[in-house]
């Protein structure tokens, strides 16, 4: 009666003590030789300068959107012209660090789940164990360094072509002034806020490097089963990225009164 | 050299290597058959230390792996060359860079030492033109190649084969297992050849290279002369060894499961 229960309760524990443990060795490789800069370098090409366009499009198109919808509500009050204040609040706390993360763990969780997995399956990372190389110091911790870098910046990009889009529709549509809008939007900003929008991104970035580590080098069941780790690491780091938006907004929320100067 | 003692291994609680015990001398070569699945590449895998036994003891040169540290098999690792099924080539790598790749890791050599050791093990196997290439734009049988001439960096003492002819042309077969020949015969390699390629086999068994006065390598039936050629046979039944003795016995044997491989 209480085998399956205990089963999923038993994988669970394991799942994530693996995870934490992979994590561990990817953090500790920081602090030892051999660094592989050159393969840190190339990670974050491929994973920041790559995903520039669609972070940038995301963001434009999100801010665009945030001011096309705020209109409608603010009318109600007569308070059109705080566009920029309601645009500026949305995207810096909340929607530019969670759907930059959200876009990044379908393009990279994704790509890394994939071509890790497709080395566990050709043999690849035996072959580099029998080689002398551990693969979590060559393919582990250059993916997490790139990402934890990469996606803070991507977010404020994320975050300056929201407020851009937000801006044209503000300016074009709504007939609201520049100025008011710029003010606004920067005014209405604490330091808590620029703080979050700069910490929730590294948070995010490691959940998005990790789970598609670690999910990738855990595959099985040759090509079948690549697919089925890339799924998985989108969907995992997904969830991972969501449910820890919560916890960091409520962290952050606590903290602030400390951090605002 | 390699030593088994009483070793026992499972995967989800089936166990594939059930108390196999067996030793290589230095020199000799090991070719373990047996049907998919019966274990043969897990032994290569053990003797790595790239998983670890439930029980037993593998000695490598009188020390015992099974409980080293995964800093202290590098080590182990680094007199041990191992040749994967389908090669195992880092993709995003070139050929140069696959073969070199042990030397560029271990950073004591400098640049053109280490082209000029790739180029000599590129010559080795017969590849020196598919230097530049990636792993890509290479056949089956190429990629096998350059996987012996990246395992041979470092001249290791050691072989190991899993399964280097599987799926293979007749032609591109051979000259895998003329190479085999070259590297026991005129290295003085231990290797273990895992296979269910009896065919291949067979010829290691019974054909040994030699080189003429300029150098050129023939090879030469061995005939009676087979058990001179160091080579034995091991085969696998369910995890456990069901057979080891020569070629010529292995032949002669009576044992079903040693005929239905034999016949």
């Amino acid at each position: 009666m209480l085998g399956f229960p205990l089963r999923i309760l038993t994988k669970t524990i394991w799942e994530i003590q693996s995870y934490t443990l992979l994590s561990a060795r990817a953090i500790a490789n920081l602090f030892s030789r051999p660094i592989y800069w050159r393969e840190i370098i190339l990670q974050m090409e491929r994973m920041g300068v790559g995903s520039l366009t669609i972070v940038i499009l995301t963001g434009f198109f999100t801010g665009a959107v945030l001011a096309i919808q705020s209109e409608s509500a603010l009318r109600r009050y007569g308070a059109v012209s705080m566009t920029g204040q309601l645009v500026s609040l949305t995207l810096i706390r909340e929607l530019g660090p969670v759907l930059s993360a959200l876009m990044l763990s379908g393009r990279i969780a994704s790509g890394i789940a994939s071509e890790l997995g497709s080395m566990v399956v050709s043999e690849q990372i035996n072959a580099m164990r029998a080689l002398g190389t551990d693969p979590t110091r060559r393919l582990v911790t250059p993916r997490m360094i790139s990402m934890l870098v990469m996606l803070p910046l991507l977010t404020i990009l994320c975050d300056a072509a929201g407020m851009a889009g937000g801006w044209i529709i503000a300016s074009y549509k709504l007939l609201i002034s520049s100025n008011q809008f710029w003010s606004d939007a920067i005014n209405a900003l604490e330091f808590a806020d620029v703080v979050g929008t700069l910490f929730k991104p590294l948070v995010f970035g490691f959940i998005i490097a990790m789970t598609g580590c670690y999910v990738g080098l855990r595959t099985y069941g040759g090509t079948e089963g690549v697919g089925r780790s890339t799924t998985q690491a989108v969907v995992s780091s997904s969830i991972l990225i969501i449910a820890s938006d919560f916890f960091l907004n409520n962290l952050i929320i606590y903290f602030s009164p400390l951090i605002n100067p | 050299m390699i030593e088994f003692r009483q070793v026992h291994k499972s995967f989800d609680e089936e166990a594939v290597l059930k108390d196999v015990s067996f030793n290589i001398k230095p020199g000799e070569t090991k070719i373990i058959l047996g049907e998919s699945g019966s274990g043969k590449s897990t032994i290569l895998k053990l003797i790595l230390g790239l998983i670890r036994p439930d029980s037993g003891q593998i000695l490598i040169q009188d020390q015992d792996i099974t409980k080293m540290s995964e800093r202290e098999l590098v080590q182990v690792r680094g007199g041990i060359g191992m040749i994967f099924q389908e090669g195992a080539l880092f993709d995003s790598l070139s050929v140069r860079e696959n073969v070199g790749y042990r030397l560029s890791e271990e950073g004591k050599l400098n640049e053109e030492e280490i082209n000029a050791e790739i180029i000599q093990l590129l010559g080795f196997v017969g590849l020196e033109e598919a230097i530049d290439k990636m792993p890509g734009e290479l056949s089956g049988g190429m990629k096998r190649r350059v996987g012996i001439a990246r395992a041979l960096v470092g001249t290791p003492k050691v072989v190991l084969y899993d399964e280097p002819t599987a799926g293979l042309d007749p032609i591109t077969k051979r000259s895998i297992v003329e190479l085999m020949i070259k590297l026991r015969d005129m290295e003085g390699v231990t290797s273990i050849f895992v296979t269910h390629d009896l065919n291949a086999a067979s010829t290691i068994a019974s054909e040994y290279a030699m080189a003429d006065k300029d150098g050129n390598v023939t090879f030469q039936p061995a005939a009676e002369a087979a058990d001179l050629l160091s080579t034995d046979f091991i085969m696998l039944q369910n995890g456990s060894i069901c057979f080891e003795g020569d070629y010529h016995e292995m032949m002669h044997s009576n044992m079903p499961y040693v005929r239905a491989f034999t016949s």
